[in-house]
C-alpha cells in the first residue's frame, strides 16, 4: 500500500483549474487580445513603429529610469528593512506602516506633489536650483517619482527573510573569526539575494509601466522625457489603436525578457 | 495589506450601494472636457429648475471631466453618455466614424454649427507682465519661456498651436515661414503637459514659465481662484475662434430613452440663461445682445476659424498632428 503525502488543500486538479482559468481571465486573455490586435501588423511595419527615434527614446527612458529607480530602492529599501527588523525603538510601527503608503496613494496625487516639492520654485527643488541641479522636468524627476513608487517591494520582500535568519548564525561566524563586513558578505548577503531579486524584479516591472505619477514631474518633451506609456496615450489620443497596441506588445516583450533572465539569475543565485 | 483589501472592499461595497439609490430618478450622463467643469455644474443646477417649471420630474445630470480625445474613445468604448460636449468637433466626428454612435451631419443640428459658445486663446503672464508680453512676437524671442499642454493629447493645446500658426502664417505669409515660427516657439516650452489643467497648475502652482497660453475661459478662472495681483492676461493681435460643439449621442438615447431630455438640455445652452451662465464662466456667448452685456470682458481680438484658415478639423489633425505631421517634424528637426 503507498501512500501519497497529502497536501493541506485537497484537489490537485480543483486548485489548478482555478488557477488556469483565473490567470486565463485576468492575465492571458487581455495579453493575447494585444497580440492578436498587434498581429493585424505585417513585420516590416510593426518594425517601422517600434524603431522610430521617439519610440527607442522613450524606451531607453522608461527602462532606463526603471531600472535606476529599482537600484536605488534595493539599496534603500534593503537599509530600511535592516533597520526595522532589526532594532526596536518608538515609532518603529509607524514607520513600518507608512512603507505601503507609495501603494496606497492614488499614483497623480504622488505625481502632483512631488512636482510641487521638486519642480525649481517648490521646497526642495529651490535648494537644487540653487546648486543649478533641476529635479522636476528631468530624468532625474521621473526616477525620483518611479522610486517613491516602488519604494515597498524591496523592503517588503526582504523584510521576512531577514527576520528569520537566526542571529546565531551571525554570532557563529564571528566566533570563527569572521569580521563584521564578512559576515555581511558571506553569511547574510547570500540568504537575501533571492528576496533581493524579487524585490528588484517588482519594482523595476511596475516602473517601466508606471504613468500617473510620472506625468506630471516628467515634462513630456518628445526625445528628452517623454516615457513609453505617454507614447502610448499619444497614440490613442490620434485614435491610432494598432500603433499603441505596437508599443504596448513591445513593451510586455522587453519586460518579460528581463524578468525572466533576473528569475534565472535568481535561480542560479539560490542554487549557490 | 489583508486590513487595508478588507477596507477596501467595504468602501466599494459602500460604493456600489449609493450608486444604486440614486440610479432610481432619472439621470442624464453630460461626457465633456477638462475646463468645463464649473460652467456645467452651475448649468445644470438651472437646467434641472427650468425642467421640473415644465412639470417634470427631477433630473439627475451627472457629468464626466477629461481631455477631449479621451472622452471621446471612452463614449466610443460603451460609456453611456447621453450628450458629449467635447473641445473640439474632430472628436465628436470620431464617434460616427468609430461605431456610428451619432449621426454624420450631426453639427448641422443646433444653430451655430452646434456651438453654443466658444472660446479663444489669450496669453495670461505674471502680474506687471515683467518680460513685456504683447503678442506672439514676443513668444519666440530667446530667454521667454512658454507654457503650453502637448497638442498630441490636449485639445486645448491644438488650438493654442494653431493659433500661433494662424498669426505666423498673416504676418510672415509662408507655411515654411508659420513652420519656422512654430518651431522657434516650441524651442521655448520648457514642460509639455497632458492636459490643460496640468499646464496651468505648472505655470501657477509650480512657477515655471514666463507665459501660459490658455483657453480664455481657464485664463479668467485662474484669475479668479489665485487674485488678480497675481497674474493678468493679454490678448495677442490675433487668435483662433475655438468652437467646442456640443451633441446628442444617438445610439445611447434611443436605448435609454432620454432623446427628449436630452435635446431639450441642449437646446437650453441657446436660452438667454444658458448663454449668460456660459458667459459668467468666461465663454463667449453667441446670442449678441448678451455678448454685448459682458462685452467688458471680452477683449476684441481678430479671430480666424478653423473652417475659414484651415479647412476643418479633418484637415488640420492630418497636416499637424497625426503622427509625421508638423508637430512631430518640429521635433525631429531638433
Amino acid at each position: 500500500m503507498s501512500r501519497r503525502s497529502s497536501p493541506v488543500i485537497p484537489g490537485f486538479g480543483l486548485t489548478l483549474g482555478y488557477t488556469l482559468v483565473y490567470l486565463s481571465l485576468l492575465v492571458f486573455l487581455p495579453l493575447a487580445g494585444m497580440f492578436i490586435y498587434a498581429a493585424q501588423l505585417s513585420w516590416s511595419e510593426f518594425y517601422a513603429i517600434v524603431s522610430a527615434p521617439r519610440v527607442v527614446a522613450a524606451l531607453k527612458l522608461s527602462f532606463g529610469t526603471a531600472f535606476i529607480a529599482a537600484l536605488l530602492n534595493g539599496v534603500i529599501g534593503t537599509l530600511f528593512a535592516w533597520v526595522l527588523v532589526r532594532y526596536r525603538f518608538p515609532g518603529r510601527k509607524v514607520i513600518d506602516a507608512m512603507i505601503d503608503l507609495p501603494f496606497a496613494l492614488p499614483t497623480a496625487v504622488a505625481g502632483i506633489a512631488l512636482t510641487a516639492l521638486y519642480a525649481p520654485n517648490g521646497f526642495v527643488g529651490r535648494f537644487a536650483a540653487d546648486l543649478g541641479i533641476t529635479i522636476a522636468y528631468t530624468p532625474f524627476g521621473i526616477t525620483l517619482a518611479l522610486t517613491f513608487v516602488t519604494l515597498p517591494f524591496v523592503v517588503r520582500t526582504i523584510q521576512p527573510v531577514l527576520a528569520d535568519i537566526p542571529r546565531e548564525l551571525e554570532e557563529a561566524a564571528t566566533c570563527l573569526g569572521a569580521r563584521p563586513l564578512q559576515v555581511f558578505w558571506n553569511i547574510l548577503l547570500p540568504a537575501l539575494l533571492p528576496a533581493w531579486l524579487t524585490g528588484f524584479a517588482l519594482a523595476f516591472a511596475r516602473g517601466v509601466g508606471e504613468y500617473g505619477s510620472v506625468i506630471f514631474i516628467a515634462g513630456n518633451m518628445p526625445g528628452k522625457t517623454e516615457i513609453l506609456p505617454l507614447l502610448i496615450m499619444v497614440k490613442l489620443d490620434q485614435y491610432d489603436y494598432v500603433g499603441a497596441t505596437a508599443i504596448g506588445v513591445m513593451m510586455l516583450v522587453v519586460s518579460f525578457v528581463l524578468l525572466l533572465l533576473i528569475n534565472l539569475l535568481q535561480r542560479y543565485v539560490a542554487k549557490g | 495589506m489583508s486590513i487595508l483589501s478588507r477596507r477596501f472592499s467595504l468602501f466599494a461595497g459602500v460604493l456600489f450601494a449609493t450608486s444604486a439609490i440614486t440610479a432610481q430618478a432619472q439621470t442624464l450622463l453630460n461626457v465633456s472636457y477638462d475646463p468645463t467643469r464649473e460652467f456645467y455644474s452651475d448649468f445644470n443646477r438651472a437646467f434641472n429648475q427650468h425642467w421640473q417649471a415644465q412639470g417634470n420630474e427631477a433630473l439627475q445630470v451627472q457629468q464626466s471631466h477629461g481631455g477631449s480625445g479621451k472622452q471621446a474613445r471612452s463614449v466610443s468604448e460603451g460609456l453611456r453618455a447621453d450628450v458629449v460636449t467635447l473641445a473640439l468637433a474632430g472628436d465628436i466626428d470620431q464617434l460616427h466614424t468609430s461605431g456610428k454612435w451619432l449621426a454624420k451631419d450631426w453639427q448641422q443640428r443646433l444653430p451655430n454649427a452646434s456651438t453654443p459658445y466658444t472660446s479663444t486663446i489669450v496669453f495670461l503672464v505674471r502680474k506687471g507682465n515683467p518680460k513685456q508680453i504683447q503678442d506672439w512676437d514676443d513668444l519666440v524671442k530667446p530667454g521667454i519661456s512658454v507654457i503650453t499642454p502637448n497638442p498630441k493629447t490636449s485639445g486645448g493645446a491644438r488650438w493654442n498651436f494653431l493659433a500661433a500658426w494662424a498669426y505666423a502664417k498673416q504676418t510672415y505669409g509662408s507655411e515654411q515661414q508659420a513652420q519656422d515660427f512654430v518651431q522657434r516657439l516650441f524651442a521655448n516650452v520648457p514642460v509639455l503637459d497632458s492636459g490643460a489643467r496640468a499646464a496651468t497648475n505648472t505655470f501657477t502652482n509650480n512657477g515655471m514659465g514666463d507665459v501660459l497660453l490658455a483657453w480664455e475661459n481657464e485664463a479668467y478662472l485662474t484669475l479668479k481662484e489665485h487674485g488678480a495681483d497675481s497674474f493678468e492676461i493679454i490678448a495677442p493681435s490675433i487668435s483662433i475662434l475655438a468652437e467646442p460643439p456640443v451633441t446628442v449621442v444617438d445610439r445611447n438615447v434611443d436605448r435609454k430613452g432620454t432623446r427628449a431630455v436630452a435635446e431639450a438640455y441642449l437646446q437650453y445652452l441657446y436660452s438667454d440663461v444658458g448663454q449668460r451662465i456660459a458667459a459668467e464662466h468666461f465663454y463667449r456667448p453667441r446670442n449678441v445682445a448678451i455678448a454685448k452685456e459682458f462685452a467688458e470682458q471680452f477683449a476684441p481680438l481678430k479671430l480666424v476659424t478653423i473652417d475659414d484658415f484651415f479647412g476643418g478639423w479633418q484637415q488640420a489633425q492630418a497636416q499637424f498632428f497625426n503622427d509625421g505631421g508638423v508637430f512631430d517634424q518640429i521635433y525631429q528637426q531638433q
